[in-house]
């Protein structure tokens, strides 16, 4: 597990110091991204069991929620964990995204 | 379900609808001059799915609910799908298999995908044709490939006397179904104080936690039935999953129960005899098992490494973007057989490949660049009633390849209380729910 953490680590810096920044920096599809959340979410992000709903909330809500699950300000399992995966740009494309679904 | 969903079940974005529609178009000239010889009238995108697993059922669906022109044929012989996750637990006397096993009805009635119930016995990539076991073909325009893995033979690596004949009576139980069910129904006939080993594989494999979330339910089987039975785990690697979180669990539930033996301590078993139940390792110790499971060395199912699809390593190579095959053009490989690394090869992972696969093959389809990817990846392992634990991670297509997103995923901590325990139980059957809706509802 630390061996992979590290050649992970290796590849990234070695990433970081010759590609262009252009690739990394491309965000992802909004829709291929949320569609990432539907493994637990639900498929129709409708919720499943105990995993709450990502409908008919307020984008507000949504980008405030997952930033504060990426700061460790909202306690959480797993979110804080994925959250952290995830700039500010893209967690406002999934919270406009979210929003528009009731 | 009712068919009136099939629109309205699911958000499309403003950007995918546009694909669509450029799609309609597109699509025809492409399948044009893809297949010159099929008759005019026949549906614009061709597109074959082998293999109705994770990946493959994934991929069906979402090709149909981004792209329903498509003409889509799921090829799959089985007529209803066991999921390896929570087989575990049907293992342990948790979950009966009928509430694992998943039929495709709602992918042809609810999707219009074509289910075709028949075994792909040859593909051949230049004339982009499957050849089927009742004699049949089908000519794509693009495949994508999920057939899951492969357990070595003996001659192919895998362990001296671990033939299919050996399978019946020491079973890995690495495909769910019936040797699931067998592996289940030698727990409930061995005696109390008698020895379960489960033989531990190599990397890369099919479920990195899964060989120790096995030994945990099975565990809580025997403490509640077998309290004097014990459990030895015969392992080829040195370090596993998650393995600080789940030998904390183990001592605190299982007590001294369950044993597991590194690869430097002998734990690499070389050679079984399945008549009698014995198992070597590596430096000549001999162990007798009362139940054996016996878990070996993998590869790329068989289909994948025929069709050409696989090198050296006995696993198919892909771009990190699209998961084409770098080895025939115009067929996506996902799930399990793919190397995919640093993605493991889980449920969660093929059915994350399957979305951004059915993407690319439809930007494929219609001439459009390609959309940039997005993967994640969740597993949890039960370890006990109400306590579950989990690894998780972010990952995207980045210069060198697939890559995680640094400083994101991990698994659960190891100092959690209890309650955190709890909720990832629940959350984990959420998870299950969720994620088998997502393939077949
Ligand atoms: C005990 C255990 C527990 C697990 N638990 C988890 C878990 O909790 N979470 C998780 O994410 N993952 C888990 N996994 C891993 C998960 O099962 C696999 O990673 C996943 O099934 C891979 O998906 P796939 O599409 O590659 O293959 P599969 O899901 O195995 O699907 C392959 C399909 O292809 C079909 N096929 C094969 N050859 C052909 C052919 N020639 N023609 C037509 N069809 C063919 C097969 O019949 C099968 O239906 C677990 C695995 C095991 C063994
Ligand atoms: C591995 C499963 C999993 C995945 C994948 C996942 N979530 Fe979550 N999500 C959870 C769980 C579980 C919770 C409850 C909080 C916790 O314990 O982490 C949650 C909570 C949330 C909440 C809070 C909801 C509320 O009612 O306050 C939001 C918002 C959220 N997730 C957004 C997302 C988004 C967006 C994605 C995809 C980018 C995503 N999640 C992917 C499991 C998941």
């Amino acid at each position: 597990m630390s061996k992979s953490g590290l050649a992970t680590a290796c590849v990234a810096a070695a990433y970081l110091a010759t590609a262009a920044p252009a690739l990394a920096e491309e965000p992802a599809d909004v829709s291929i991204l949320v569609e990432t959340c539907a493994g637990c979410h639900g498929t129709d992000l409708g919720g499943s069991g105990a995993i709450p709903s990502l409908r008919a909330h307020k984008a507000e809500y949504v980008a405030f929620t997952l930033r504060a699950f990426r700061d460790d300000e909202r306690v959480a399992t797993v979110m804080n964990r994925l959250a952290k995966g995830y700039s500010d740009a893209q967690i406002a494309a999934l919270a406009a995204y979210l929003a528009t679904l009731n | 379900m009712s068919r009136s969903n099939r629109t309205s079940g699911h958000p499309s974005s403003p950007l995918s609808r546009r694909r669509f529609a450029r799609l309609a178009g597109a699509a025809a000239a492409v399948s044009f001059v893809a297949a010159p010889f099929v008759a005019r009238g026949q549906a614009a995108g061709r597109v074959v799915v082998v293999g109705g697993g994770f990946g493959g059922a994934t991929a069906a669906r979402y090709l149909k609910k981004a792209a329903p022109e498509l003409t889509v044929r799921l090829v799959e012989p089985a007529a209803r799908f066991v999921t390896c996750p929570y087989s575990n637990l049907v293992l342990g006397g948790w979950r009966e298999l009928e509430s694992i096993s998943h039929g495709y009805e709602a992918l042809r009635d609810r999707w219009g995908v074509e289910l075709v119930r028949d075994e792909a016995t040859a593909i051949d990539t230049a004339a982009r044709r499957v050849r089927l076991g009742g004699g049949d073909s089908l000519i794509y325009d693009r495949l994508v490939i999920a057939p899951g893995i492969a357990l070595r033979a003996p001659e192919e690596g895998g362990i001296e006397g671990y033939d299919a004949a050996a399978h019946a009576r020491m079973p890995h139980a690495w495909k769910a179904g019936e040797q699931t069910l067998l592996l289940r129904r030698q727990l409930e006939a061995m005696p109390d104080g008698g020895l379960f080993v489960l033989a531990a594989p190599p990397n890369p494999f099919r479920c990195p936690p899964g060989p120790y979330e096995r030994a945990s339910l099975i565990a809580d089987y025997f403490k509640r039935e077998k309290p004097r039975a014990k459990i030895l785990i015969l392992d080829s690697k040195e370090t596993f999953s998650k393995q600080p979180l789940f030998q904390q669990a183990w001592a605190r539930f299982y007590g001294d129960m369950i044993e597991w033996v590194s690869l430097a301590a002998d734990g690499k078993v070389v050679r079984v005899d399945a008549a009698s139940g014995e198992l070597e390792t590596e430096f000549g110790t001999l162990h007798r098992a009362d139940v054996a499971n016996v878990v070996p060395p993998q590869q790329a199912a068989a289909i994948a490494r025929s069709a050409g699809l696989a090198d050296a390593s006995g696993w198919c190579p892909v771009d990190a973007r699209t998961f084409e095959s770098r080895l025939a053009e115009g067929v996506h490989v996902i799930g399990d057989s793919a190397i995919a690394s640093p993605m493991p090869k889980s449920g969660f992972a093929a059915n994350s490949q399957g979305k951004t696969a059915a993407a690319a093959v439809i930007a494929a389809l219609s001439g459009q660049g390609q959309p940039q990817p997005a993967w994640v990846n969740t597993c949890y392992s039960h370890v006990a009633p109400g306590y579950a634990i989990s690894v998780a991670a972010v990952y995207r297509a980045g210069a060198s390849g697939i890559e995680a997103v640094e400083g994101a995923g991990g698994t659960s901590p190891l100092d959690w209380d209890d309650a955190n325990r709890k909720l990832e139980s629940a959350y984990a059957d959420g998870w299950y729910d969720s994620i088998t809706a997502d393939m077949f509802s």
